[in-house]
Protein backbone atom coordinates (compact mmCIF):
# COMPACT_ATOMS: atom_id res chain seq x y z
CA UNK A 1 0.00 0.00 0.00
CA UNK A 2 1.17 4.10 -0.97
CA UNK A 3 1.92 5.37 2.31
CA UNK A 4 -0.16 7.61 3.27
CA UNK A 5 2.53 9.66 4.80
CA UNK A 6 3.45 13.12 2.70
CA UNK A 7 6.39 14.84 4.07
CA UNK A 8 8.33 18.02 2.54
CA UNK A 9 11.20 19.01 4.39
CA UNK A 10 13.89 21.64 3.43
CA UNK A 11 17.46 22.71 5.18
CA UNK A 12 18.80 25.60 5.47
CA UNK A 13 22.18 25.84 7.54
CA UNK A 14 21.33 23.36 10.27
CA UNK A 15 17.20 23.97 10.51
CA UNK A 16 15.20 21.77 8.93
CA UNK A 17 11.48 22.87 7.67
CA UNK A 18 8.97 19.95 7.67
CA UNK A 19 5.74 20.26 6.61
CA UNK A 20 4.08 16.76 6.32
CA UNK A 21 0.29 15.96 5.38
CA UNK A 22 -1.38 12.35 6.89
CA UNK A 23 -4.07 11.25 4.90
CA UNK A 24 -6.59 10.22 7.58
CA UNK A 25 -10.34 10.11 8.50
CA UNK A 26 -10.03 11.63 11.15
CA UNK A 27 -13.91 10.83 11.96
CA UNK A 28 -15.48 12.30 15.36
CA UNK A 29 -17.68 9.85 16.26
CA UNK A 30 -20.27 12.32 15.85
CA UNK A 31 -20.77 11.86 11.69
CA UNK A 32 -23.92 9.55 10.58
CA UNK A 33 -22.96 8.02 7.55
CA UNK A 34 -25.59 9.68 4.63
CA UNK A 35 -26.56 6.52 3.01
CA UNK A 36 -26.69 4.31 6.03
CA UNK A 37 -27.91 6.60 8.77
CA UNK A 38 -25.89 4.77 11.32
CA UNK A 39 -23.09 6.68 13.49
CA UNK A 40 -19.34 6.77 11.87
CA UNK A 41 -17.30 5.11 14.66
CA UNK A 42 -14.66 7.62 16.22
CA UNK A 43 -11.54 7.00 14.28
CA UNK A 44 -8.73 9.59 14.41
CA UNK A 45 -4.46 9.50 15.30
CA UNK A 46 -3.61 9.99 19.03
CA UNK A 47 0.04 10.23 18.27
CA UNK A 48 2.38 11.81 15.40
CA UNK A 49 6.12 11.60 15.87
CA UNK A 50 9.02 13.22 14.33
CA UNK A 51 12.22 11.53 15.23
CA UNK A 52 15.70 13.24 13.28
CA UNK A 53 18.30 10.12 13.93
CA UNK A 54 16.01 8.33 16.06
CA UNK A 55 15.98 11.41 18.32
CA UNK A 56 12.32 12.34 18.68
CA UNK A 57 11.85 15.76 17.70
CA UNK A 58 8.59 16.89 18.39
CA UNK A 59 5.71 14.30 19.35
CA UNK A 60 2.00 15.50 18.77
CA UNK A 61 -0.85 14.08 20.30
CA UNK A 62 -4.01 14.55 18.38
CA UNK A 63 -7.91 14.60 19.45
CA UNK A 64 -10.52 14.03 17.06
CA UNK A 65 -10.78 17.98 17.22
CA UNK A 66 -7.59 18.36 14.02
CA UNK A 67 -9.04 18.31 10.81
CA UNK A 68 -9.38 15.46 8.36
CA UNK A 69 -5.41 14.78 6.91
CA UNK A 70 -3.89 16.02 9.55
CA UNK A 71 -1.12 19.20 8.24
CA UNK A 72 1.88 20.06 10.67
CA UNK A 73 4.40 22.51 9.82
CA UNK A 74 7.46 23.19 12.17
CA UNK A 75 11.13 23.88 12.07
CA UNK A 76 14.12 22.29 14.11
CA UNK A 77 18.12 23.13 14.87
CA UNK A 78 20.78 20.46 15.00
CA UNK A 79 19.75 19.41 11.36
CA UNK A 80 21.99 18.15 8.82
CA UNK A 81 22.20 16.90 5.27
CA UNK A 82 22.16 12.90 5.40
CA UNK A 83 19.99 12.96 8.41
CA UNK A 84 16.77 10.60 8.34
CA UNK A 85 14.01 11.59 9.25
CA UNK A 86 11.45 9.07 10.39
CA UNK A 87 7.28 10.07 10.60
CA UNK A 88 5.04 7.67 11.91
CA UNK A 89 1.64 7.52 13.29
CA UNK A 90 -0.83 5.70 15.52
CA UNK A 91 -4.64 5.85 16.25
CA UNK A 92 -7.04 4.86 18.01
CA UNK A 93 -8.10 2.11 16.58
CA UNK A 94 -4.55 0.30 16.24
CA UNK A 95 -3.57 1.70 12.50
CA UNK A 96 -0.37 3.03 12.16
CA UNK A 97 1.76 4.13 9.48
CA UNK A 98 5.26 5.31 8.98
CA UNK A 99 8.00 7.10 6.47
CA UNK A 100 11.22 8.08 6.44
CA UNK A 101 12.90 10.40 4.23
CA UNK A 102 16.42 11.40 3.97
CA UNK A 103 17.42 15.65 4.85
CA UNK A 104 18.88 17.01 1.68
CA UNK B 1 6.55 -12.90 60.49
CA UNK B 2 9.45 -12.96 58.69
CA UNK B 3 6.92 -13.75 55.59
CA UNK B 4 4.85 -10.55 55.69
CA UNK B 5 7.57 -8.09 56.21
CA UNK B 6 8.74 -9.60 52.98
CA UNK B 7 5.64 -9.52 51.22
CA UNK B 8 5.49 -5.62 52.30
CA UNK B 9 8.83 -5.08 51.09
CA UNK B 10 7.88 -6.54 47.90
CA UNK B 11 5.07 -4.27 47.68
CA UNK B 12 6.71 -0.97 48.51
CA UNK B 13 9.31 -2.25 45.70
CA UNK B 14 6.51 -2.14 43.67
CA UNK B 15 4.93 0.90 44.56
CA UNK B 16 7.96 2.85 44.20
CA UNK B 17 8.45 1.34 40.40
CA UNK B 18 4.89 2.15 39.64
CA UNK B 19 5.65 6.04 40.97
CA UNK B 20 8.93 6.09 38.79
CA UNK B 21 6.83 4.83 36.04
CA UNK B 22 4.54 8.11 34.54
CA UNK B 23 7.55 10.38 34.46
CA UNK B 24 9.27 8.07 31.91
CA UNK B 25 6.32 7.36 29.27
CA UNK B 26 5.29 11.05 29.82
CA UNK B 27 6.60 11.38 26.26
CA UNK B 28 4.90 7.90 25.39
CA UNK B 29 1.61 8.05 26.74
CA UNK B 30 -1.41 9.68 24.77
CA UNK B 31 -2.84 12.02 27.73
CA UNK B 32 -5.79 10.43 27.20
CA UNK B 33 -7.96 12.02 30.20
CA UNK B 34 -7.05 15.38 29.05
CA UNK B 35 -8.65 14.95 25.46
CA UNK B 36 -11.74 12.97 26.70
CA UNK B 37 -12.36 15.89 29.08
CA UNK B 38 -15.65 17.78 28.17
CA UNK B 39 -14.54 21.12 30.01
CA UNK B 40 -11.71 23.22 28.93
CA UNK B 41 -10.68 23.64 32.30
CA UNK B 42 -10.65 20.40 33.40
CA UNK B 43 -8.84 18.69 30.40
CA UNK B 44 -5.83 21.47 31.16
CA UNK B 45 -6.04 20.31 34.97
CA UNK B 46 -5.39 16.89 33.32
CA UNK B 47 -2.60 17.62 30.56
CA UNK B 48 -0.80 20.00 32.60
CA UNK B 49 -1.67 19.47 36.66
CA UNK B 50 -3.61 23.16 36.88
CA UNK B 51 -5.49 25.21 34.69
CA UNK B 52 -4.06 28.31 35.47
CA UNK B 53 -2.63 30.07 33.03
CA UNK B 54 -0.21 33.60 32.89
CA UNK B 55 -1.40 35.54 29.88
CA UNK B 56 1.43 36.34 27.88
CA UNK B 57 1.96 38.52 24.88
CA UNK B 58 4.83 36.85 23.94
CA UNK B 59 2.51 34.21 22.08
CA UNK B 60 1.28 34.58 19.04
CA UNK B 61 -1.73 32.83 17.67
CA UNK B 62 -2.83 33.44 14.20
CA UNK B 63 -6.44 32.31 13.42
CA UNK B 64 -9.01 33.81 10.96
CA UNK B 65 -11.46 36.06 12.87
CA UNK B 66 -14.05 34.55 10.46
CA UNK B 67 -13.91 30.62 9.54
CA UNK B 68 -16.40 29.49 6.93
CA UNK B 69 -15.80 26.22 7.52
CA UNK B 70 -15.32 25.08 10.63
CA UNK B 71 -14.19 21.56 9.89
CA UNK B 72 -10.77 23.28 8.55
CA UNK B 73 -9.47 26.05 10.95
CA UNK B 74 -5.82 27.15 10.01
CA UNK B 75 -4.19 27.92 13.44
CA UNK B 76 -0.57 28.85 13.95
CA UNK B 77 1.00 29.28 17.53
CA UNK B 78 4.27 31.00 17.92
CA UNK B 79 5.70 32.06 20.87
CA UNK B 80 9.11 33.98 22.18
CA UNK B 81 9.31 32.58 25.74
CA UNK B 82 12.30 30.55 26.19
CA UNK B 83 12.63 26.50 27.02
CA UNK B 84 8.94 25.70 25.98
CA UNK B 85 7.97 22.21 27.08
CA UNK B 86 4.91 22.02 25.33
CA UNK B 87 2.17 23.89 22.62
CA UNK B 88 -1.81 22.77 23.51
CA UNK B 89 -4.69 24.16 21.47
CA UNK B 90 -7.95 24.41 23.36
CA UNK B 91 -11.43 25.49 21.77
CA UNK B 92 -13.39 26.44 24.52
CA UNK B 93 -16.82 25.54 23.00
CA UNK B 94 -16.31 22.03 21.17
CA UNK B 95 -17.54 18.82 23.12
CA UNK B 96 -13.89 18.09 24.12
CA UNK B 97 -12.07 21.48 24.06
CA UNK B 98 -8.83 19.84 23.81
CA UNK B 99 -7.49 19.82 20.52
CA UNK B 100 -4.13 19.14 19.98
CA UNK B 101 -0.81 19.03 22.08
CA UNK B 102 2.42 19.77 20.88
CA UNK B 103 5.63 18.25 22.49
CA UNK B 104 8.24 20.38 22.20
CA UNK B 105 12.15 18.54 22.21
CA UNK B 106 15.33 21.15 22.74
CA UNK B 107 16.34 22.47 19.13
CA UNK B 108 12.59 22.66 18.19
CA UNK B 109 11.15 26.03 17.41
CA UNK B 110 8.28 27.16 19.58
CA UNK B 111 6.20 27.78 16.30
CA UNK B 112 3.64 25.27 14.57
CA UNK B 113 1.21 25.19 12.00
CA UNK B 114 -1.70 23.03 11.55
CA UNK B 115 -5.61 22.33 11.12
CA UNK B 116 -8.14 22.09 13.56
CA UNK B 117 -12.09 21.49 13.61
CA UNK B 118 -14.58 24.21 15.92
CA UNK B 119 -18.29 22.73 16.06
CA UNK B 120 -19.26 26.37 16.43
CA UNK B 121 -18.17 30.41 17.53
CA UNK B 122 -15.76 29.85 20.21
CA UNK B 123 -12.49 31.45 21.99
CA UNK B 124 -9.30 29.54 21.11
CA UNK B 125 -6.58 29.32 23.56
CA UNK B 126 -2.98 28.66 22.83
CA UNK B 127 -1.18 27.36 25.90
CA UNK B 128 2.49 26.90 26.50
CA UNK B 129 4.10 25.68 29.07
CA UNK B 130 7.57 26.62 29.62
CA UNK B 131 10.14 25.25 32.67
CA UNK B 132 8.72 28.54 34.08
CA UNK B 133 5.54 27.54 34.44
CA UNK B 134 2.18 28.02 31.93
CA UNK B 135 1.44 30.75 29.42
CA UNK B 136 -2.01 31.26 27.51
CA UNK B 137 -3.34 33.62 25.07
CA UNK B 138 -6.65 33.27 23.11
CA UNK B 139 -8.89 35.02 20.33
CA UNK B 140 -12.09 34.72 19.51
CA UNK B 141 -12.48 32.89 16.23
CA UNK B 142 -16.41 33.40 14.41
CA UNK B 143 -17.71 30.36 12.80
CA UNK B 144 -20.06 30.51 9.90
CA UNK B 145 -20.59 26.53 9.04
CA UNK B 146 -19.51 24.28 12.29
CA UNK B 147 -17.35 21.51 11.55
CA UNK B 148 -18.39 18.14 13.80
CA UNK B 149 -15.34 18.29 16.50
Amino acid sequence: MASKIKINTRLSGDVAEVKSLILHPMETGARKDPDTGELVPRHHITQLTFANNGEAVMVANFSTAVSRNPYINFRFRGAKAGDTLKVSWVDNLGGSDELETVLS
Amino acid sequence: MQESRRIILKGAGALALLAAWPKALLAAAWPKKAFLSTDDGQALSALLGTDQTTRSDEITLILPEIAENGAVVPVTVGTTLENVESISIVVEKNPRPLAATFEIMPGVFPNISSRIKMAETSRVMAVVKTDTGIYSASKDVKVTLGGCA
